[in-house]
């Protein structure tokens, strides 16, 4: 299944001893030079050193990780309406209720009809069919896994969004379920402004059996955050790093700014193997406005549909993917630390149109 | 993407141009593109169909056929319901006569409830009030400890007998908080609740028994401007589930246009009480009905300047002006009257900012210099009434005398009939090629200055005379077209 396994170096432990002891040596290199370093060239010159050491281990195995169901999440729209091809206009206004917008909706009712003509399907069962097939078609695609697979580690996983999107939570179930596959996981604290936020990661943390960097002081800077959870994580021979950030409404030009320099701090020393965008399946037309924002400043490459769990559909994510080209990913479907899971496009889609 | 409503409005308008009176059809045309705006600022269907409903009786209904300007009237009707919807019932929070008030707040996860809680704590101790914070939500891994900081960052002490996470009990510690309150002498209670959905019926009697135990004066739903169609169901859940007094709308300093607001506050008819507008612990505002509806709407505070078009333009004046310009007998005096009644719509800069996108335009609006208005008035009124009706017979001597009766040079004079010559040519063009403008608007008056041509402003090319066309070339022409949805809250917010 897409994105339920991820590759990971072999296990340290059965390397051969010379090999660790070339990584110890290169740790307490690191620990110095970033005890007593602050100024980033030289850090830089580190991470090189230590990326070189890593390359060569490429020899990987697959992680196998347990594949979640969403299907609790969804309750479907359709149940109280009637199919008929004669008031198929009715559609057009569910879709619209699930937030997928006017356009979407009317071009998605359009397409139903034009196959239902063709294939002279009338009845209900045909009509949902199509529209189940419809659905599963356009939100399926082949690039859903997470790309944590090129073997070179620690991939980072950078987690953005608005205010209240629910990226923390997210951070945490995503770390649980890597570690619980036998990863190791850095979570860097970079979201320094809201108050707590440092010390619920923390939280999430000790949950998920993950390691933390938080800010040295109260309202540091995120970037320096996040280029010391990269030092971190790259000298803790983490597989995973997942950078929190700062919930940021995308119209404020200063925040977005902030992000991008987040991001361009990261990538001085590692590839971004992932942007998540964090969106509140509750969200409205909005999340389009969101979703161009963050792209453009950010590099977003995947979707985390969150809150799936209440009566909201997230149909907006429709019309993201057909114009922005995201895929979703990650779905949140609940608080708990096991209540997530992949983005399955027939799931969705039957758990939206409802059995036929 | 698409335009936003002015845009589209004005695309409506365009074929109603000939016509004196609206149609049903007209009506139907102009509120299909009103209910596509609003469901594109998220309010959701139900009550985006009643809401429709509503204002086309009211729009066939006498008052509009014999409104100046029809199609218009509709959309002053669209926005004065809205404003009905949405302040009907404003009011304050209700203090109770014995303290402790007790404010409890709800709503979803994410929504801002904590934050909201440091806000109204600060409000209420700037007020004079002796607030204490109360930590309810032991769901959300450190929740307290947030309520904590806020309640340091504001001054405000926070009962926070369980650490959450998990653990304890909200109910007791609601229930211990009111005790402490009386006790402690504290004159405001305020309850931060945890997330809740609002189908999780265990959370839902959870947040009940919360009420029960301390019987809040107020019980504030707080809920994201940014939320979809859900918010029906939502606001419905927690009416029923908990019951609410009232609604506080955060993260209005977002660009979501925040058709949740008329959703909410239809479905649960109860008023609107703030909007949390930033996350600085002074970002939080009373909430404005009629901001929000412009905001909904996406028109800037267009309605305004209908309203006041309507009022400066008299019906006859404005034919009788389109007559003369047809006929090539529009004379200096007339160019002057009618810079006398736009003069009566107030000061131009203040106009163009009303306009929506003006926000953008604002460091723009600054370089217009109302002054040569002034002058070109001074220069006018320096003429013989002979000479402002045939411009041709200005000599050289003439001209000297005029430049000197109103302060200006030869140069300026010279300078403003030649544009007047030019701007009559012009109109006398469109009032014969049919200008596209509204019935029962002068289809020639004076243009906007236009703020980039400081030379030319106020004399040069015709704009229409529909504010709201004016206001779309106004955004659409000299700026790029962002297809973002939604300027800030009104206007220059």
């Amino acid at each position: 299944m897409a994105g339920l396994m991820f590759w990971r170096k072999k296990d340290k432990n059965v390397q051969a001893p010379e090999e660790i002891q070339v990584e110890q040596v290169i740790e307490e290199q690191v620990q110095e030079v970033v005890e007593t370093v602050t100024e980033s060239p030289v850090i830089e010159e580190v991470a090189e050193q230590v990326v070189e050491v890593e390359i060569p281990q490429v020899e990987l195995e697959p992680i196998e990780l347990p594949k979640r169901s969403l299907t609790k999440g969804i309750k479907s729209l359709f149940s109280r309406i009637k199919f008929d091809v004669e008031n198929l206009e009715e559609l057009v206004d569910v879709l619209i209720q699930a937030d997928f917008g006017v356009d979407a909706a009317e071009a998605i009712v359009q397409e139903v009809k034009n196959r239902a003509k063709k294939s002279g399907a009338k009845t209900e069962h045909e009509l949902r069919l199509i529209l189940t097939d419809l659905l599963t078609e356009k939100f399926g695609r082949d690039d859903r896994a997470l790309k944590l697979d090129n073997g070179v580690q620690p991939y980072v996983i950078l987690v953005v969004g608005v205010n209240g999107a629910g990226k923390t939570t997210t951070i945490g179930k995503l770390a649980n379920w890597l570690t619980q596959g036998g990863a190791k996981v850095t979570l860097g604290a970079a979201d320094t402004f809201r108050a707590a936020a440092v010390d619920q990661l923390a939280t999430w943390a000790t949950r998920s059996n993950s390691e933390i960097v938080k800010p040295t002081i109260e309202g540091q800077d995120p970037a320096a955050v996040a280029f010391e959870s990269v030092e971190r994580a790259i000298a803790n021979q983490s597989d995973v790093l997942i950078i929190d950030t700062a919930g940021r409404l995308q119209n404020k030009q200063g925040l977005m700014d902030e992000l991008g320099k987040i991001r361009r701090v990261i990538e001085k020393n590692l590839a971004i193997s992932e942007v998540l965008l964090v969106l509140d399946a509750t969200t409205g037309q909005n999340a389009m406005a969101q979703a161009k924002a963050f792209t453009e400043v950010a590099n977003v490459t995947g979707i985390v549909l969150t809150k799936l769990d209440g009566t909201a559909k997230g149909g907006i994510v429709y019309a993201i993917q057909e114009q922005l080209d995201i895929p979703v990913k990650l779905v949140g479907i609940g608080e708990g630390i096991d209540d997530f899971g992949f983005f399955d496009a027939s799931e969705f889609a039957i758990g939206l149109v409802g059995e036929s | 993407m698409f335009g936003n409503l002015s845009d589209r409005l004005v695309e409506t308008f365009k074929n109603l141009r000939s016509k004196g009176k609206l149609s049903a059809a007209d009506i139907d045309a102009t509120l299909r593109e009103i209910r596509r705006a609003l469901l594109e600022a998220d309010v959701a269907l139900e009550v985006v169909k009643s809401f429709i409903a509503a204002v086309r009786e009211r729009a066939l209904g006498d008052e509009v056929s014999k409104a100046l300007n029809p199609a218009q009237q509709v959309v002053q009707i669209v926005q004065e319901e809205l404003v009905t919807i949405l302040g009907g019932e404003q009011r304050r929070v209700s203090f109770a006569k014995n303290p402790p008030t007790v404010i409890m707040l709800a709503g979803l996860q994410g929504s801002g409830k904590t934050t909201l809680a440091g806000k109204l704590a600060k409000w209420l101790k700037d007020q004079g009030q002796t607030p204490i914070l109360v930590a309810c939500d032991l769901q959300r891994p450190n929740a307290v400890n947030q309520l904590q900081v806020i309640g340091e960052r504001v001054g405000v002490p926070v009962f926070a007998p369980e650490e959450g996470n998990g653990k304890g009990n909200p109910v007791s510690v609601a229930k211990d908080a009111i005790k402490h309150a009386k006790q402690k002498q504290f004159s405001v209670v305020i309850v931060d609740t945890a997330g809740r959905l609002g189908i999780d019926e265990e959370l839902m009697k959870q947040a009940n028994d919360i009420r029960k135990a301390t019987d809040p004066d107020e019980v504030l739903f707080v809920i994201d401007s940014m939320i979809g169609q859900d918010a029906v169901n939502v606001a419905k859940a927690f009416e029923d589930g908990v019951g609410i007094t009232g609604v506080v709308l955060t993260k209005l300093d977002g660009d979501a246009r925040g058709g949740a607001a008329l959703s909410v506050a239809q479905v649960t008819g109860k008023p609107i009480l703030f909007a949390s507008t930033g996350e600085g612990m002074d970002a939080f505002e009373p909430f404005y009905p009629d901001r929000m509806a412009s905001r909904i709407l996406d028109m800037g505070d267009i309605l305004t300047l209908i309203e006041q078009a309507q009022k400066s333009f008299d019906e006859d004046e404005a034919r009788e002006m389109a007559e003369k310009m047809a006929k090539d007998a529009f004379t200096l005096e007339d160019f002057l009257d009618q810079m006398q009644q736009l003069r009566k719509m107030g000061s131009i800069k203040n106009m163009l900012a009303m306009m929506p996108g003006a926000n953008k335009l604002k460091s723009q609006l600054e370089n217009i210099d109302e002054k040569e208005i002034d002058h070109t008035e001074a220069i006018i009124r320096s003429m013989t009434p002979k000479e402002r009706k045939d411009p041709k017979i200005l000599n050289g001597s003439r001209r000297l005398r005029i430049a000197k009766g109103s302060g200006m040079t030869v140069t300026d004079v010279n300078g403003l009939v030649n544009r007047f010559e030019q701007a009559a040519k012009m109109m006398k063009t469109m009032a014969r090629g049919g200008n596209p403008g509204i019935p029962g608007m002068p289809a020639g008056l004076p243009p906007m200055p236009r703020p980039q041509v400081k030379k030319d402003k106020g004399k040069k090319g015709s704009k229409s005379g529909n504010p709201a066309k004016r206001a779309a070339e106004a955004a659409g022409i000299e700026l790029p077209r962002t297809d973002k949805g939604g300027s800030a809250f009104g206007i220059g917010g």
